[in-house]
């Protein structure tokens, strides 16, 4: 154990138990996966993803490259998961990966040997010869060997949430500057949300060993955030990181409710997306420090120093006996102090800079026995773990020096990725030597050490000025709180690359994931892979699952050096969002398998159900689709069944799905000859007509029947499919197009429950369901419409017919829906009514030629349904300019026409080509489509719709229809699509 | 993104229906083909301010004109698109 | 020098430092150029490797703003297929994956043109009547093109929602030689190809207008480095087509969108091929990294801005979900953001400009990449015999006015529900 006695944020009165590749282990509360191991001295935690080399534990926050683990196990199972943000539960297990068979022996490992092959981009130059052998042999390999984690391959079995909040700042990071803003903020009375990625407040204050208003830094952190939480305009979110920010102040942050318990516990999600609109923001999200690169500097034991500081101070683990730090800013020698103070021996402190920040750290670490190497650097570590650096000190003399821990500190990237989420360019800083945010997105601001205020007072000094800005941009009087802190140096110098040529060392790593050298990006430079975007895709530095945090900077200066640039002219890369990795899980939130999309119910659908009825989707609606009835063997026996008691006489369908819009106002007509073909405004009182309307582009929009219910009162009804499209359309016509209209329109799509009855019985049923009504022929002839009241309600109803039967539409409120059909059926019963579903309705339907959303595709004219002669040439109309062009109008195309089999037992399906008989199976003697295909019982054979070149002129022709995905050609004669009673007797009868 | 509508105040992109550019004017009863074609087909397409049609569907149901800059997203008006009523 | 194991391995001796530019960085040239190409993306690229290398034109030059393959080429989902169904664009996809299937060799270079599959699931009847009609159209045509029903789906892909789904896969079309390819080493590849026939590829050079004659006639391009005389300038700046023309005061069909895609983190290979969900914006593969590639619809806004927002990121995850919930422990690891030139019936334009020595490229949709061979050809094939391809003949500018439209969705003249 390297645990310290004392100290620490930890609780050692609450130990947890957990397994790292089955390996029992033990650490405490306040520990994360990654300070236990180190705690248990666990050095060898993961593989790289190229060259598979050993790799521990580099960092202390989420952008470890290195010590990615699968977390629990199962179908609950978490790949790549880094082990520095996971919160240390009783139970938990976590596994190494992407190494066979074991983490110490992986056989990959052999890849190391490859390596002056594998260099960067060597896949594009090679593996082309034979061809065939890229998806049968190379590819295969290459992919087994890549990836990292694995999935469980079963779905995830948590659930996730979605949140919204609006307030008027989000400070997001909750360290020294986050908390000062909050706290200005929170006191002048804005409505804030402070969102912080630790489960616990203080940022680096828990892993430094400084004091802010005289006590220690993190129990400021303490009192602050519990003055916080008491706040009630306040709203703190701890484990949550903000991972976007999006257009309109919208930002996305994911709170990991249960990740840090065993399972979540009843009712509880995962984890919850929060969606937050924020007047103003402050980005308060830290900085990130940076590897250095030279020789082994990925062999486990080599950490940054600000991840040393942090175990130490804050897990009280130690990663070393005995360490070598080497910086090039004054942060590393605070780790070295904090080392020695934890009892650490301090080998040396290797600092290539020739001035050593304070005589204070120098006299403290020459008295415990530090070697102070100034303008010297490391060139070589060896060992795995680390067990010697090599050091090139300022004279040119070379040292081994034994240790066990290498602590890096090369200067601090201010994290502002967020701040590049809405395009704003990160400008180079000469005098931080960092990337810091020019121009933030629209409201929002960086603070502390984000902005490049690296010491801890100028970050308390930050957050709260950046406040009161907020705050007097909002209106608010805030008197401005002042937090003490010290203003420790925070300078630095940075030293990009080491000299020692490569063949005097080992590999250094810019990207320590995807295992991207300095010689990587040598050899894109060498290439032409100059610019930074070219060199990233061209090496993959920058990709890994840290997403360059920490590989970015080191890469573009390597590149500026290698093609005689500066780095202000390499530029950097833009950071996307998200900003951590994130779920898919919790993107989707609650919408997944029968929550995908909500389930749309007409009134009638419990009765449907009690019925038997088989259900279909139809864009979000249920409809029965058939009612199945015991004894049947198939849904065809059934359908046959319902279409035939239908036809003979009298069945009941549920159309209330139909779009029905209301349409109100004096110029209600006016509008209503303006969108459909045919007119509207010469309809009487009580008479129903069917209509199409068109696209502007002069191609089918939609059909339906308008119903005039009053001189200036329309009831347009639209198919289930274009319902919203329609009103939406209706809608532009009358507030863009015609605003001088007077006309109101509204969806009652929802309010009305429609049932069809058909069959040559419907009347004699309606007349015994509706006593009181005259429902004779001559009172309510075919297209008449009538309105009386029924059930203390309302109730229209019209003689339309979609079947070609004798039909009725009955409509009544919604609410009246369920009693209506149960009576209709009731009723029905003496007249052997039968239920049927959308199947039957379509069958009745291609017997009648009527078009459907098969032949509404959105690609046909009202010419090639047949349905030309309905344009008006009196009026203008939506469509009818743009429907006029050769390609519309042309005679050759694709018109509708019926289809019957020669060999009336063979099936046409509807997706079949049209071809002459005779004709190869190119594409050159295409001819058309089947749109639609039944079996009619009625005729008592198949039978389908088409669209078939010229084809009104080619009734009697044979044609083949071509089914190769399904099966064998059948050969069919072209007939009209009026299938059955093409007069229109049965409908007026 | 947020939709300044009219009628509801700042709301939620989500709720509306985007068509796009409110700048050709549907030509009157009559007009060539040539005119329509352009009404239809023809987009100005800018990189820059934009004034376009959005449709609050899940709100107050009227259509609004809303001026945007397609470069950056910035919403900088949202109106009624009739005259005043 | 020719790429091989052997010259890798030869390189691997002398640590790699005998490898040259895969490309020369050209400066703009005084004499002018027979054509000049706008736009280094794949399009561009392969439309100056066909000219040189099918045409014999040599005084070719790529203009790219930025660093090619910047735009669209290296902002896509990098499938590969032919599944169309119009016979307007059948011909021309099924061109590009014959090209696709010899590119490597042709190229020297290894783009990883993977035919693992691309799967279009259904989930209602009429919907597999739609994919019939689509598949029946690809095989008139000579593509393959097979109609899986749900065992057979399973047999492919038995971590699909099979049991909970509120819109229940009932089968999928599937086009085995459908694929993936890797979108940077296609350019790159073009490039290094081109270059090497002698094509000028001058990165960092921004269109800023035309030169003309008397006429009117475009005679070439002027540039952030100076004006650039040509024969005839050749667009192919998809998702900016809108842009570059108005330079020379047209305007086109085409409204400028963002699509959005992402990433996730490196996993050990879980998906075979390309699936696409059919009950809601979703697709994805796998690349040979590991990471988990997916989409879905455009966000629906006219947009440059070459990023998104949240609700299409929230739809696309849960499409995700919805059809394959074993990923939803899977993480996010980058999105980004392509700008489409979506045209008004969801189809390209390869044709003539009304301006003389000005021709177009453009209209691309969110289906670029697929297309990038056969756009380079066909492209290529216009600009030199000044005659449509074969393949290509539909792809006309005058189509919206004669409403020989190609809409494959039937979704009519509002571009971003194509």
């Amino acid at each position: 154990m390297t645990r310290r006695a004392t100290g620490g944020l930890i609780d050692r009165a609450t130990p947890l138990h957990f397994t790292f590749d089955g390996r029992a282990l033990s650490g405490f509360a306040g520990d994360t996966l990654a300070s236990a191991l180190v705690a248990n001295g666990v050095r060898l935690i993961g593989r790289s993803f190229k060259y598979h080399r050993p790799r521990g534990i580099l960092t202390a926050g989420s952008e470890e490259p290195n010590a990615l683990v699968t977390l629990r196990t199962g179908a609950a199972a978490e790949p790549n998961t880094r082990a520095t943000t996971v919160e240390l539960f009783d139970g938990l297990a976590a596994r190494s990966q992407n190494r066979w068979p074991s983490l110490r022996f992986d056989a990959l490992a052999v890849n190391q040997l490859f390596a002056p092959l594998f260099v960067a981009g060597f896949y594009y130059k090679t593996f082309m010869w034979p061809a065939a052998f890229w998806e049968k042999l190379y590819e295969p390999l290459i992919r087994r060997a890549a990836g990292l984690g694995a999935l469980s391959m079963e779905p995830d079995p948590d659930a996730y949430d979605h949140a919204h909040a609006f307030c008027d700042l989000l400070v997001i990071g909750g360290g020294p500057a986050g908390l000062a803003a909050a706290l200005t903020a929170g006191r002048a009375g804005l409505r804030v949300v402070l969102a912080n990625d630790d489960p616990r407040a203080g940022g680096r204050l828990l892993a430094e060993n400084a004091v802010v208003d005289d006590v220690p830094g993190h129990e400021w952190a303490g009192t602050a955030i519990a003055e916080l939480a008491g706040m009630a305009n306040v709203r703190v979110l701890a484990r949550t990181a903000v991972i976007g920010v999006y257009d309109g102040c919208e930002y996305a942050a994911v709170e990991r409710v249960a990740d840090h318990l065993p399972s979540p516990v009843s009712g509880q999600p995962r984890q919850r997306l929060w969606k937050i609109v924020a007047t103003r923001a402050i980005l308060a999200t830290g900085a990130t420090e940076r590897p250095l690169v030279f020789g082994g500097n990925d062999r486990p034991g080599v950490m940054t120093a600000s991840a040393v500081s942090t175990y130490v101070n804050r897990f009280a683990a130690l990663p070393g006996r005995r360490a070598v730090v080497t910086t090039t800013s004054d942060s590393g020698w605070q780790t070295a102090l904090d080392l020695v103070k934890a009892g650490v021996t301090v080998v040396a402190i290797v600092d290539p800079r020739r001035i050593a920040p304070t005589h204070h750290a120098v006299t403290t670490l020459i008295r415990s026995g530090t070697e102070i190497m100034l303008g010297a650097r490391i060139s070589d570590v060896f060992g795995s773990p680390v067990r010697k650096v090599e050091v090139v000190k300022s004279n040119g003399q070379v040292r081994r020096l034994a240790c066990d821990l290498v602590a890096m500190a090369g200067g601090w990237n201010p994290a502002i990725g967020l701040g590049g989420h809405l395009g704003a360019r990160p400008q180079w800083s000469a005098e931080k030597h960092c990337f810091l945010l020019d121009e933030a997105p629209p409201g929002l601001a960086a603070a502390g050490a984000a902005a490049g205020k690296f010491s801890l007072g100028k970050a308390l000094a930050d957050g709260v000025a950046q406040a009161v800005e907020v705050c007097a941009a909002l209106g608010r009087d805030c008197p401005p709180p002042h937090f003490a802190g010290h203003d420790e140096p925070a300078d630095g110098t940075p030293f990009w690359h080491n000299a020692t040529p490569l063949a005097m060392r080992g590999k250094a790593f810019v990207d320590f994931q995807h295992d991207v050298t300095d010689s990587d990006v040598a050899l894109a430079a060498r290439e032409g892979f100059t610019s930074v975007e070219h060199m990233k895709r061209y090496t993959t530095l920058g990709m890994a699952t840290d997403q360059g945090r920490l590989s970015q900077l080191n890469g573009h200066a390597l590149l500026a050096a290698a093609t005689g640039r500066a780095i202000a002219e390499v530029g950097t890369i833009l950071s996307r969002a998200p900003w951590q990795p994130v779920a898919i899980g919790v993107m989707a939130g609650a919408h997944r398998g029968a929550h995908f999309r909500p389930e749309r119910r007409t009134a009638g659908h419990d009765w449907a159900a009690e019925q038997g009825a088989t259900f279909v989707d139809a864009g979000l609606w249920k409809r029965a689709q058939w009612f199945a009835r015991p004894g049947e063997s198939d849904w065809l026996e059934t359908v046959n069944r319902e279409v035939t008691m239908t036809r003979q006489g009298v069945g009941i369908c549920d159309v209330s799905t139909l779009g029905k819009i209301d349409l109100m106002g004096p110029d209600a007509a006016v509008l209503l000859d303006r969108l459909y073909i045919n007119t509207m405004s010469t309809l009487p009182i009580g008479k129903a007509r069917y209509g199409v309307m068109l696209r502007e582009d002069g191609f089918v929009m939609d059909d339906g029947t308008v119903t005039r219910l009053g001189d200036e009162h329309f009831y347009v009804t639209t198919t289930t499919a274009n319902a919203a499209r329609v009103m939406q359309h209706l809608d532009f016509a009358r507030q863009v197009l015609w605003p001088e209209l007077d006309v109101q329109a509204c969806s009652v799509t929802e309010n009305w429950s429609t049932y069809a009855v058909a069959g040559p019985r419907s009347r004699a049923l309606l007349a015994a369901a509706l006593p009181g009504c005259d429902v004779a022929d001559a009172a309510l002839p075919y297209m008449a419409a009538t309105t009386l009241r029924w059930n203390g309600g309302p109730l229209r109803l019209a003689r339309l017919s979609f079947s070609g039967e004798l039909a009725y539409e009955v409509s009544v409120p919604a609410q009246h829906g369920d009693v209506l059909v149960r009576h209709l059926f009731a009723t029905g019963r003496a007249f052997d009514v039968v239920p049927y579903g959308t199947e039957a309705l379509g069958v009745m339907r291609i017997e009648k030629g009527h078009p459907a959303g098969n032949e509404l595709n959105g690609t046909t004219t009202a010419a090639d349904l047949g349905l030309g002669r309905m344009m008006s040439r009196k009026k203008d109309y939506v469509g009818r300019t743009m429907a006029g062009r050769e390609g519309l109008t042309d005679p050759a195309r694709p018109a509708l026409v019926g289809l019957v089999p020669v060999d009336r037992t063979s099936r046409i399906r509807a997706g079949g080509h049209l071809l002459p008989p005779g004709a190869a199976a190119t594409a050159a003697s295409d001819e058309g489509y089947v749109t639609s295909a039944a079996y009619s019982p009625t005729l008592g054979h198949p039978i389908a719709l088409a669209l078939l070149a010229n084809g009104p002129s080619r009734h009697g022709e044979h044609v083949i229809v071509h089914d190769p995905v399904r099966g064998a050609d059948v050969e069919a004669q072209v007939c009209p699509p009026v299938f059955l009673d093409p007069e229109g007797t049965r409908l007026r009868g | 993104m947020r939709i300044p509508c009219p009628f509801c105040g700042s709301r939620d992109s989500r709720e509306f229906v985007h068509r796009g550019d409110a700048g050709p004017a549907r030509p009157a009863d009559g007009a060539d083909a040539e005119a329509m074609f352009d009404y239809v087909y023809q987009r100005a397409n800018p990189a820059g301010l934009i004034r376009e049609h959005w449709y609050h569907a899940q709100g107050c149901r009227n259509w609004i004109v809303v001026e945007r800059d397609t470069r950056s997203h910035a919403v900088s008006g949202g109106a009624w698109p009739g005259p005043a009523r | 020098m020719r790429y091989s194991i052997f010259s890798l391995a030869r390189q691997a001796l002398h640590r790699h430092r005998g490898w040259g530019p895969a490309w020369r960085d050209a400066e703009p040239a005084e004499a002018g150029y027979d054509v000049v190409i706008v736009g280094g993306g794949g399009h561009g690229l392969a439309t100056a490797y066909y000219l040189a290398r099918v045409h014999g034109l040599t005084r070719v030059a790529v203009i790219e703003k930025g660093w090619i393959g910047g735009g669209n080429a290296g902002r896509n989902t990098t499938i590969i297929r032919s599944n169309y169904g119009l016979p307007g664009n059948e011909p021309f996809y099924e061109f590009s994956m014959k090209l696709w299937e010899g590119l490597e060799r042709e190229l020297n270079y290894n783009a990883m043109v993977s035919q693992r599959g691309v799967l279009n699931l259904y989930h209602s009847d009429p919907q597999r009547d739609a994919y019939a009609r689509r598949g029946n159209a690809m095989r008139l045509h000579g593509a393959d093109a097979e109609l899986l029903d749900r065992d057979g789906v399973r047999a492919m892909v038995p971590f699909l929602d099979f049991e909970n789904a509120r819109f229940p896969v009932q089968g999928g079309l599937l086009q085995r030689r459908g694929g993936t390819a890797r979108h940077d080493a296609v350019v790159w590849g073009y490039a290094r190809a081109a270059s090497a026939l002698g094509v000028d590829i001058i990165q960092n050079c921004e269109l800023t207008g035309f030169l003309t004659d008397a006429s009117g006639a475009v005679t070439g391009v002027e540039t952030t480095r100076g004006p650039i005389r040509a024969g005839k300038v050749g667009l192919a700046v998809a998702g900016n087509s809108s842009r570059a023309v108005a330079l020379a005061g047209l305007t086109l069909p085409i409204e400028s969108h963002v699509l959005q895609a992402f990433v996730s983190e490196g996993l050990k290979p879980v998906i075979p091929g390309v699936v696409t969900f059919g009950a809601g914006h979703f697709y994805i593969s796998q690349s040979d990294k590991g990471g988990l590639v997916f989409g879905g619809d455009i966000d629906g806004y006219n947009s440059y801005a070459q990023r998104g927002n949240l609700p299409v990121v929230e739809d696309v995850c849960e499409g995700g979900m919805a059809v394959m919930p074993m990923i939803g422990r899977a993480r996010i690891l980058r999105s980004w953001g392509g700008i489409a030139d979506m045209s008004m019936d969801g189809s390209p334009i390869i044709d003539a400009s009304p301006l003389p020595g000005l021709w177009l490229n453009a209209g691309w949709c969110y289906g670029g990449f697929k297309a990038t061979p056969a756009s380079g050809y066909c492209f290529a094939h216009l600009l030199a015999t000044e005659t449509p391809h074969e393949t290509a003949t539909a792809f006309r500018l005058d189509r919206f006015r004669t409403g020989r439209l190609i809409d494959e969705k039937g979704v009519g003249a509002q571009p971003n529900l194509h």
